[in-house]
Order: structure tokens, then C-alpha cells, then sequence
């Protein structure tokens, strides 16, 4: 089989010519501008909406609550987030009023001009508060969803250890910071119902949100994908909340309505990564070798339930890294506080989890006078062995080869510095990451794909997953191609549109190359075989003959497309109840390693050299994968020592690039990729998820060099230089 | 915005362009609403973050922060000046190369802020690189895959 591992970018040239067109490039004849606005308190009923006579409101679309025509629910797992306030406010910046113009000017001046009556209640803003039900905001206890997973006897194994050692690590909220701000444009006319056009991963969830939201049938609501400019998570969810508000205005203007955020509204009122505190106990014995974890995890999501419960899910099943222990007990639960909720970002609970488990285990080879290594090595899972949820890993495993080729990467660079202010460190993380829905996720989801032979003998790629940058429609160019071992330039790659598009679920969890596109490969061995049986094409053909002969085929029979939709395979078993089985179909497995040089004087954390190696199966692509590994590395190196987000009452302060840092050109080191392709047996070619996969390892690994330079246990991320500061004074 | 509209003259992309607007509007805007050139991008409307570059008088500049008033009499030059569709510069062309643009947003700011570094240095070190691509974000690559791109421009660039 011909391959094109290195097919380049194929929209790449759109992207450098500036002609890809993002959402805030498009444009409607007689279109309209939306504005939001939105609830001054964290929480509180609303009384009244005053609208200033001085301004001729009959020139406005206004829409709130009262003009919504179905349910004022957008629809993920719990039914509980509106599209606007009705009565109850539960975090700043909550919407209530929606306002749609021509003119911009017109539309931000009136915007200012709208108030509210609000009966203010006391808010929430802690994990703790929460649990301890200061005020009770959501159900009867603030815990939109817990977990228990027990493994072993760790009270039994817990008495007489060797050593037992207990840290809590916290995280702080991360914004996913794409570069192009959230927006959509919604049309709407009777015939065809709502059309919505938007920078989203998962059309299928916003045409879910909006057919509830109009009480329209599937077919009375479209949603087109338009060149989204990065995502990362945060275009999971929230998109469904902007696209219902565009479609709200234009449903009552009868025209086409533009809804795009500025930047400091997209970063006061979208989605982040939830903060986390992580409580571990772990017993080792003399040589270091793990006898119990016992793991309290817990995440704060924010006003509303969303996506939380299985970010919390993730996070749980990734809790206890990619070591052995015979005794692990992991309880977790996500809390509601009065903020905008909290939701996807890449990695998706796990980067938080991970983060504590790698600082522990430093800390715990520290107070037994070992070192990362050696604690590592000793209690690396490995084939046949079993994870916290007894899932028998069946795969080749080895960690230590991880381990050795980051390690030789990574001394080999070290420079002891001549400044002797200047400090230098080194840490490592080892993890895993899996790929796909959790547990039964993917068999619910039973998502299809498939391929159409169109008129001039191209191949159109059919599925609603969409390209953000990570390379989806290169790598389905790349795996169809392959599969019918035919040119990549023949085969189609357009934006999903739910009109023609199946339900390939959502863009997330690390599963488009590894589920969709297996799912791809099979449609394309169907076509292929639909050929053969019509007698087009022999067992070997050459590219041109079968071209000819889908163009034989179509001229007479029509159509020609192929579907294929996902079937769990029959070995794969969990338990939902018990959170007892086979968590992912696979992972990935990883070693990151990072060199850093702290100055003592300033203050500044420096990282010098990073080295990240990982088994990821097949590598479809190195350059895109290479991509994805280095893009999710800075992301962590962000996490870990850049991006700390300032909340006031519920909401973040410092929502300007101004003040929210994320890494530059020149605060990263070159990233040193390597790939280990173990495992063949799972997406098209044998590639797994990568992802998500950066982003858990990158955290910790800095802030464990950090903690090798001077010395000190840091247990909070993001780390900054006045959080070193002050260690440092309290060292002294 | 209660200023009388004024006009303004400039040369854009090579072309003698007049328009009527108000003084401080920003040319951003201009390029993007008025003259429906949206390969200028904005990600953050502060200066912050280069997406929206553009060259005026062959400086490199964030047209998000330049009231149109400033542009009169001036040349300005856009992302769509770069290259025809069957022609692509050499940095496009080594950006596709080398996955210097995965979502693609950061990109054209990217490409200007790489081209003025090349116009003043043809031979540019990593570090130099990163200094003069300090003022653009990329949020995807981790800039790996930029300096790559910028290298093998840089080759093409000295071997012409
Ligand atoms: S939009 Fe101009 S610098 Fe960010
Ligand atoms: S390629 Fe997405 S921000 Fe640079």
C-alpha cells in the first residue's frame, strides 16, 4: 500500500494566502450585528429590565428570556444551562438581554443603556464553600456528579507501610486561548428553518441545543462549520450557546445576524479549564514501591453542570498514572461555584490529575532519598498488569525505553550555568493518556462516517468531525487515499454541514484519526469492494482505472457512497455502575523531560530544553503529529508558568492578552519530539489518539525541574515568579 | 463617533484607493468591512497579539491600533499583496512545507512579521527569529514548526 505520510497541509494554502475564511470573514446581504448583555452579579433573581428612553428601542431586535420558542435549555448531559436568564442568576456575565443592528456604533452605545433590577443573593466561589455548603446553588449538595473507584484493600495496606506520604496540589483555571474569538451567524427563513455558520468542534451539538431551543425537527435546523482558528475545547460546548443566540436574533429579525465576541467578552464569559485540588496518600515500602494510593480529587465547574462530569470522569480514570499498585482507592466530585462554567480543555481533567500524581511521586522519592527515576522505574505498570479500574492492559508497554530515550536527550544538553544566581534543574513526567470516549461512550455514540464518489471522479469525505488546525482534513485525505490507493489530491475534505454530513461525534477526546478515521478506512474498503462486485476494477487496478470506474459507476447507478459506523469491539468491557473494566480501547504512553534555569535574583523560570517521547501507534503524519505534540507542550509550559487567570466575583479580571500571558516565540525552548509506533492495532494504519496527550505531561515535568533546582516542593500551578518569590522569602 | 467623515488616500496592495470614513476608525476595520480584505485577522484588538499585521511604508504594524487618519498618504501593504493563488511566495510556500500553519489564523500576521525579519536579515539564527516573532502569537504550533518555516524561506530566499 502506497503511503502519504507526508502530505502536506492540504488547506494549508488557503491558511497562507489569508483567503480561508473564518467566521468574522463572512458576510449576508442586509445582515445584522448582535450584542450581548449580560447580568452585573454573581447570583440573583431578576426583577425587572429597564430600557433607557433615550434611546428609540424600535430600532433594536431585542430578545430575551420570553421570546425563546421552545426550551431555554441547552442540551448536553444535564438539562440545566440556559441560553438566558429567566429568572435565576447564577454567575456574572450570565445573558439576559440579546440586541441586534446594523450599525455596531448604535448597537454598543444601546448596550450600555439597558439595566436591571436584581434581587442580589450571597454567591459561592470555592471548591470548599461549596462542599461545605455555605450556600447550597445547585440540587441539594452543590455536586453536580461524583466517583468512586476502589481496587484492592488500601486501609489493610495503608497499616505498617514502610512510609506514608499525604500532599494536596491545587491547579488554577486555564483559558484555551484560541486566536480567533468565539462567533456565528445565524439566517433564518420558513422554509428552510435555521441555518447557523459558526467557529465550532461539534456542529452535532449545536443543532441538538437549537432544535430544542425552536422545537424545530431535525431538518428545520443546519449547522455549517465555517475555518475555525483553533479551538482546543473551548469551542466544545460554549458554540451552541453563542449559535443559539445569533439564530435567537435572526429568528426575530428575519434576517442574517452576526455574533462575534470580542476578546475580553470570549475570555470574561467562555469556558476554561477547571481548577483543581487533588489530596494523595501513597504508602511505599523501603525500595519505593507503591502499596496504596488513596486519591481525592476534586474539580469546581462552575455555575452550571455542562460537560463536567466527564471531564471529572477523565480526570478520575487518570488519577493514578501509568503505575502498579495493588490497592488504589480514587474518590472524586465536581462542585458547583458562581462562576461561568467551566468545560473542555484538551487534556480535559486529566492535565490536573496527572499534575498531582507526578509532584507526589517526586516528593515521595525525595523523603525517602531516591530519586524520580528509580521511584518511576520501580513502579511502572506494564503488560498484563492491571490499572485502578482492573483493566488488563494488553499491549507492549515499556516505560523504561520512554524513560531512557528522554533522559539521553535530555542530560546531553545540560549546561551547568556560570551565573551562580542562575540555577538549573531537571524533571520528568511519565503518563498516559486515552484515546476515545471513556468506557461505553463510543458504543453510545455509534458514530458513522462515509465517503461519496462525486461527478468528475473526486471522493467526498461524509462526517461531521471538523478540522481547528490539528489536521483532520489531511489526515482523512491521507487515510482514504490510502485505502484505495489513489492520489490524495482526489479526495474532498469540505467543513461538515449537518445537511449531508452523518454524526461522527464530536471533535474531541483525541478520537477523530483514531476512531473516525478507522471508521473512514472502512467506508473506503466498502466503496472499494462495491466496485469490485460491479466488475469495475480487478483485484489490482492502476489510479486511472479506478477513477474510470467510478465514474462508470455513477453514470449507472447514480450514487455512490459508503457509511460505516462504529461497532465496540466484543473484548472491550466496562461497567458504567462499578467504574470497573476497560476505560479506553488504548493509550498513549509518554515520558516528558524538561531542563529549566530559575534566576534567583529576578525570579524568572526559564525552561530551556524539552524533550517529550511517546508510543502513539502508527505515526500517520509525522509533521502534523510533530505539530500536535509541540502546540499541546506549549500549552503545558503556559499551565505550568505563564497563564494565571485573576478571578473577581466569579469572573476573570485580566481578560486581555495584556495581562494574560500566554508563551511567545521567545519564552519556549525548541520542543524535541519522539515517536515510539508500538502498537499497531488500533485507528486506520494502527495510529492512536495524540491529541490531548501534551498537555498532561508538560505541567508537571517543568514544575519538578523547578523543584530539582532549588530545592523547594511547589504544589500549584500556574507557578509565577511571585509565587517562587514567595517560597523563597518563606525558605529563608 | 459623532466626527464628520473624512477622506482619505492611500496605496493599497499597489492600487491608488480613496475612501470616506471617520478619522479614527481603525484600519482594520477599514481593510476588513470598507474594502472586504479579510485576510487581516484580529485576535485581540490591543496590539497584543500581531495577528493583524500589515506593512505601512514597509514598516511592519498592528492595524488594529491605527486610526485611519494616520494612513493618509501613506503605502500599505496587506497579506492578499503576497502571492496570487498559482504563485506562492517563498515563505507561503515554506510555511505549507513545514506545518507552520495549523489553524491558520496566526498565520498571515505571521507571514508579514516573517517577511520583514527576511527583508532586514536573510540569513536570520533561531534566536533572531524568535525575537522578531516575539510580537505574533501562535496559540496551535509552539512555534516549532514557524522557525522551521522561516528557515527554509530563509534558504530559498539566499539561494534565488
Ligand atoms: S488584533 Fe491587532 S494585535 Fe491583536
Ligand atoms: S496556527 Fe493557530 S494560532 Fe497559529
Amino acid at each position: 500500500m502506497k503511503k502519504f505520510s507526508n502530505l502536506r497541509r492540504v488547506e494549508g494554502k488557503s491558511k497562507v494566502t489569508g483567503t480561508a475564511l473564518f467566521i468574522d470573514d463572512l458576510n449576508f446581504p442586509d445582515m445584522l450585528h448582535g450584542i450581548t448583555v449580560r447580568s452585573p452579579v454573581a447570583r440573583g433573581i431578576l426583577k425587572k429590565i429597564h430600557f433607557d428612553p433615550s434611546i428609540n428601542w424600535n430600532d433594536f431586535v431585542i430578545v430575551t428570556a420570553k421570546d425563546i420558542p421552545g426550551q431555554n435549555i441547552i442540551h448536553l448531559i444535564k438539562e440545566d444551562w440556559p441560553f438566558l436568564v429567566g429568572e435565576r442568576i447564577n454567575h456574572k456575565g450570565e445573558a439576559i438581554v440579546l440586541l441586534a443592528h446594523h450599525d455596531q456604533q448604535k448597537l454598543s452605545e444601546a448596550s450600555t443603556k439597558i439595566s436591571f433590577e436584581i434581587e442580589t443573593l450571597p454567591a459561592i466561589f470555592t471548591i470548599d464553600d461549596s462542599i461545605n455548603k455555605k450556600e447550597i446553588i445547585w440540587g441539594d449538595d452543590n455536586c453536580f456528579k461524583k466517583y468512586y473507584i476502589n481496587k484492592g484493600d488500601i486501609d489493610l495496606a495503608f497499616k505498617d507501610a514502610f512510609h506514608v506520604f499525604e500532599q494536596t496540589y491545587r491547579t488554577l483555571h486555564q483559558e484555551q486561548l484560541y486566536i480567533e474569538p468565539q462567533g456565528a451567524i445565524a439566517a433564518y427563513n420558513e422554509l428552510e428553518g435555521i441555518t447557523v455558520w459558526g467557529s465550532l468542534q461539534c456542529p452535532y451539538y449545536v443543532h441538538g441545543a437549537l432544535t430544542n431551543l425552536f422545537n424545530f425537527s431535525n431538518e428545520k435546523v443546519r449547522i455549517i462549520q465555517s475555518e475555525t482558528g483553533g479551538a482546543f475545547g473551548g469551542k466544545e460546548d460554549y458554540p451552541s450557546m453563542i449559535a443559539g443566540h445569533a439564530a435567537l436574533l435572526a429568528y426575530k429579525a428575519k434576517k442574517p445576524v452576526k455574533l462575534i465576541y470580542k476578546r475580553a467578552e470570549d475570555l470574561q464569559v467562555t469556558t476554561k479549564r477547571h481548577p483543581s485540588q487533588t489530596t494523595i496518600k501513597t504508602a511505599v515500602d523501603e525500595g519505593g514501591k507503591l502499596l496504596a494510593m488513596d486519591i481525592a480529587f476534586l474539580l469546581d465547574g462552575g455555575a452550571y453542570a455542562t460537560l463536567s462530569e466527564v471531564v471529572l470522569s477523565r480526570g478520575t480514570l487518570h488519577a493514578a498514572g501509568p503505575y502498579f499498585c495493588e490497592n488504589i482507592r480514587i474518590k472524586s466530585k465536581v462542585m458547583a461555584t458562581n462562576s461561568p462554567p467551566n468545560g473542555a480543555f484538551r487534556g480535559f481533567g486529566a492535565p490536573q490529575s496527572i499534575f498531582a500524581m507526578e509532584r507526589h511521586l517526586d516528593n515521595v522519592a525525595r523523603s525517602i532519598g531516591i530519586t524520580p527515576e528509580k521511584i518511576r522505574t520501580i513502579n511502572f505498570i506494564k503488560r498484563g498488569q492491571t490499572t485502578a479500574t482492573n483493566q488488563v492492559l494488553d499491549e507492549k508497554l515499556d516505560f523504561d525505553s520512554l524513560l531512557s530515550t528522554t533522559l539521553s536527550k535530555l542530560k546531553k544538553d545540560t549546561k551547568k550555568s556560570k551565573h551562580k544566581h542562575i540555577k538549573s534543574g531537571i524533571g520528568i513526567a511519565t503518563f498516559m493518556h486515552g484515546a476515545g470516549f471513556t468506557g461505553s461512550g463510543e458504543k453510545y455514540l455509534a458514530s458513522v462516517a462515509g465517503i461519496e464518489a462525486m461527478d468528475d471522479g473526486k471522493i467526498k469525505i461524509l462526517c461531521a468531525s471538523t478540522e481547528m488546525g490539528q489536521g483532520r482534513n489531511t489526515i482523512f485525505a491521507q487515510v482514504v487515499s490510502e485505502t484505495l490507493g489513489i492520489d490524495p489530491h482526489h479526495i474532498l475534505t469540505p467543513a461538515p454541514d449537518t445537511l449531508e454530513a452523518p454524526n461522527s461525534g464530536p471533535t474531541v477526546a483525541s478520537r477523530t484519526s483514531m476512531i473516525v478515521g478507522k471508521l473512514l478506512e472502512h467506508a473506503a474498503n466498502g466503496l472499494r469492494n462495491t466496485l469490485l462486485a460491479a466488475g469495475l476494477i480487478p483485484e489490482k487496478y492502476t489510479e486511472a482505472k479506478f477513477i474510470q470506474a467510478l465514474k462508470i459507476y455513477k453514470k449507472k447507478y447514480g450514487t455512490l457512497k459508503s457509511f460505516h459506523q462504529y461497532k465496540q469491539p466484543e473484548h472491550i468491557k466496562w461497567d458504567d455502575q462499578t467504574y470497573q473494566g476497560d476505560a479506553y480501547p488504548t493509550f498513549a504512553w509518554a515520558c516528558y523531560g524538561a531542563q529549566v534555569s530559575v534566576n534567583t535574583l529576578t525570579y524568572e523560570i526559564k525552561v530551556d530544553n524539552f524533550v517529550a517521547t511517546q508510543e502513539v501507534g502508527r505515526v500517520l503524519n509525522r509533521k502534523l503529529a510533530e505539530g500536535q505534540i509541540e502546540g499541546g507542550i506549549a500549552q503545558g509550559i503556559g499551565f505550568a508558568i505563564f497563564e494565571k487567570a485573576i478571578f473577581k466575583d466569579g469572573v476573570m479580571i485580566n481578560n486581555s492578552f495584556t495581562n494574560y500571558i500566554m508563551p511567545t516565540a521567545l519564552d519556549l525552548p525548541r520542543i524535541h519530539v519522539y515517536f515510539k509506533e508500538w502498537n499497531k492495532d488500533y485507528g486506520p494504519g494502527g495510529a492512536k489518539g495524540i491529541g490531548e496527550l501534551p498537555l498532561d505531561g508538560s505541567g508537571p515535568a517543568v514544575i519538578n525541574a523547578v523543584a530539582d533546582a532549588l530545592n523547594i516542593c511547589p504544589d500549584t500551578i500556574p507557578y509565577l515568579p511571585e509565587d517562587l518569590m514567595n517560597d523563597m522569602e518563606f525558605l529563608k | 463617533m459623532n466626527t464628520q467623515k473624512i477622506k482619505i488616500q492611500f496605496t493599497l496592495n499597489n492600487q491608488e484607493t480613496i475612501i470616506t470614513t471617520y478619522p479614527m476608525k481603525r484600519l482594520i476595520d477599514v481593510l476588513r468591512d470598507d474594502l472586504h480584505l479579510t485576510g487581516t485577522k484580529e485576535g485581540c484588538g490591543e496590539g497584543e497579539c500581531g495577528a493583524c499585521a500589515v506593512f505601512i511604508n514597509g514598516e511592519l504594524v498592528n492595524s488594529c491600533l491605527v486610526p485611519i487618519i494616520q494612513v493618509d498618504g501613506t503605502i500599505v501593504s496587506t497579506i492578499e499583496n503576497f502571492a496570487s493563488d498559482f504563485e506562492l511566495d517563498r515563505i507561503q510556500e515554506s510555511f505549507i512545507n513545514n506545518n507552520g500553519a495549523q489553524c491558520g489564523i496566526c498565520t498571515p500576521g505571521m507571514i508579514l512579521a516573517s517577511s520583514a525579519l527576511l527583508m532586514k536579515n536573510a540569513n536570520p539564527n533561531e534566536q533572531e527569529i524568535r525575537t522578531n516573532l516575539a510580537g505574533n502569537l501562535c496559540r496551535c504550533t509552539g512555534y516549532n514548526k514557524i522557525l522551521d518555516s522561516v528557515k527554509e524561506a530563509s534558504k530559498l530566499i539566499r539561494k534565488k
